[in-house]
């Protein structure tokens, strides 16, 4: 009787009880402030790390001399900052790491998803994922310690010691899993509907992958694709251990030989085997590549993007 | 062993086997009394250890359309499902009993699902067309089943047939997913239809549907029930009336022991019959509302 004000229910007979709590607007605009830093926190450090980049590789490209550019290869501590060196084996490297990684991933993702009982989904998928684990300096020495020896030479004769091939491979070895991973959740989101449709008009297992589940999900497997060659471009460790030519490499084509990727290159930079203040700018060049390798991520990214918004299936 | 050796034979000359055999000459076959398409007997349906549906025995006739009725949970998905033999794709079902198409033994050693599905074509409750054109989406059963070539004539007469070409004539290269749900659902039937099957299966096809949509299935098949056979699965008592010749009632037995809920075929009759004089005081209860 006395507690009936109390009530919050009894609106009008109590006006208090609309009336709103600055405490608890205080801690919404916390909260709210809180998740925001978080938020941006994200932004700012990506954009720091643009425009440090942006700025050291300017400064690089004003101190040098431009013809030392287009030399006959990348050797920082000799001046010679021939950059398409260091962009071909990046591109030799990803190339045959998605050689690798496309078809058998894509591949594992179809058979997870549209061929193994969901038992066998259920155990093997989590396998598949402990490979993407794998720490890459392993991998390193897989490549130089079987990849080499026992896949390359009996095929190939002049393999040297250090090469980009088995980079290559291992790098693919190494993006397998998560091309696999990636599309075969992309797989699995295809509504059962579609599978039952194809299936109730007397499509084998096959058509259904190929002709239903596959389009249905692109936009999943060129999102897993970009985000396996991403990868692969990015990846630095292997390539330093596998493809050798750490004081920096000749202009080449040839994946049997030695070389240098952009980020195996910064690597070396960096880590002292390469002194960093060899020849003026040679620390300068670091930021350039990083600027350049930084363009090249973000324009598969976009084009990966383009190509889905073009041959999307919306469901 | 005779019997086994001619339905063998009868199997392969349906071309259900999965080697194909080169077709025989059928001898024509008397048209007077209704071909049995469907003969069903003590069919259960298990999904692990649980049991579906127990024991259902039916027969269906050549171009009638058979309604299966009954409240939710009573298995007429489940037992529409072993028609085409979809079930195959839920891992944990098992199907016992006999089902026999023609006389073939659908569940038979050496029977090809994939070829039970093109004589037997399915429409599911919700419209599910496929993410692509009107047009593709009709011409995909043909180009599955390896016809080449210009499709453009069976795709008109399909949507024709579906009650949907005037709607869509215009449009075959855009998105399926641009149509109204009742439209989807015309043209799932007409992508069913594309294949020619004798069969059709229809699972609750106007559940998702306004009743002008619902009209409109309703006269379709009233209008191809000459070409094919329907068997419709709906739990709209209304629509089993106006439009099937046959009507299966099912309900759920409640098993004490293990407080799960069986299906079973209370009783199958002609229509009429069902809706005005049922045999059944379950029937009764349920055609007439005192149920579910
Ligand atoms: N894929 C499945 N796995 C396990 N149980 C299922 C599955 N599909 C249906 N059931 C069960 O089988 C029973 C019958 O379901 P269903 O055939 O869909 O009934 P209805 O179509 O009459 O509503 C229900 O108890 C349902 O829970
Ligand atoms: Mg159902």
């Amino acid at each position: 009787m006395a507690q009936a004000t109390a009530d919050p229910r009894l609106g009008a007979d109590s006006p208090d009880a609309l009336r709103s709590d600055p405490r608890k607007r205080r801690t919404e605009r916390i909260a709210r402030l809180v998740f925001m830093s978080a938020a941006f926190f994200s932004v700012v450090v990506t954009l720091a790390i643009v425009l440090s980049l942006v700025f050291e590789a300017l400064s690089f490209l004003l101190g040098v001399d431009l013809g030392a550019l287009f030399e006959m290869g990348w050797f920082p501590r000799r001046g010679l900052f021939d950059v398409r060196t260091l962009i071909v084996g990046t591109l030799l490297v990803t190339g045959i790491a998605m050689l690798v990684a496309a078809p058998l991933g894509l591949g594992a993702a179809l058979y997870l998803s549209e061929y193994a009982r969901p038992r066998l989904r259920r155990s093997v998928k989590p396998m598949i994922e402990i490979l993407a684990g794998v720490p890459s300096v392993t991998l390193g020495y897989f490549a130089i310690s079987f990849i080499t020896p026992q896949l390359l030479r009996p095929f190939q004769s002049d393999v040297a010691f250090f090469n980009l091939a088995s980079a290559g491979l291992a790098v693919g070895i190494l993006t397998l899993p998560l091309v696999a991973s990636v599309a075969e959740d992309a797989m699995r989101a295809v509504p059962q509907s579609l599978r039952e449709a194809a299936y109730g008009l007397g499509s084998r297992r096959m058509k259904v992958a190929v002709n239903v589940v596959f389009p249905a999900a692109i936009s999943g497997i060129v999102a897993a694709l970009v985000i396996g060659a991403s990868r692969a471009i990015g990846e630095t460790m292997v390539v330093a251990i596998a493809s050798g030519a750490t004081g920096g490499s000749l202009f080449s084509l040839d994946v049997f030989q030695p070389g240098q990727t952009m980020t195996a290159a910064m690597a070396a930079l960096g880590a002292g085997t390469d002194q960093v203040r060899g020849a003026d700018n040679a620390f300068q060049s670091l930021f350039f590549i990083g600027l350049l390798l930084f363009a090249i991520t973000l324009g598969l990214n976009v084009f990966g993007d383009r190509f889905v918004r073009r041959i999307r299936e919306r469901y | 062993m005779d019997a086994r050796m001619s339905m063998t034979e009868t199997g392969r000359r349906q071309g259900l086997m999965a080697r194909p055999v080169p077709r025989a000459e059928s001898e024509a076959a008397p048209s007077v009394v209704p071909t049995t398409v469907f003969d069903i007997n003590d069919v259960s349906v298990y999904y692990g250890g649980f049991r579906a549906i127990r024991d259902v025995s039916l027969d269906i006739s050549k171009n009638q359309i058979t309604a299966m009725i009954g409240p939710s949970g009573c298995g007429k998905s489940t037992m529409l499902r072993c028609f085409n033999r979809m079930n195959d794709l839920i891992d944990i079902a098992r199907v016992e009993g006999s089902l026999r198409y023609h006389g073939v033994d659908l569940y038979g050693k050496g029977v090809d699902a994939v070829e039970v599905r093109r004589r037997i074509g399915m429409v599911f409750q919700k419209p599910n067309p496929f993410p692509k054109s009107i047009y593709d989406n009709v011409a995909f059963g043909p180009r599955v089943a390896g016809v080449k070539g210009a499709l453009d004539d069976v795709v008109e007469e399909s949507l024709r047939r579906a009650a949907l070409w005037d709607e869509v004539k215009d449009r075959l290269k855009q998105s399926a997913y641009g149509l109204s749900g009742g439209q989807q659902q015309r043209l799932c039937i007409a992508r069913a239809l594309a294949v020619s099957p004798e069969v059709i299966l229809m699972d609750e096809p106007c559940s998702a549907l306004d009743p002008i949509a619902t009209a409109k299935i309703e006269d379709l098949m009233a209008e191809i029930k000459r070409d094919y056979t329907i068997i419709i699965v709906t739990h709209n008592m209304q629509q089993a009336a106006r439009v099937s010749d046959m009507t299966a009632f099912f309900t759920a037995e409640v098993n004490e022991q293990s407080d799960t809920r069986t299906g079973i075929l209370v009783e199958y009759d002609r229509t009429d019959k069902i809706f005005q004089d049922p045999a059944d005081r379950r029937t009764e209860d349920y055609v007439s509302g005192r149920f579910g």
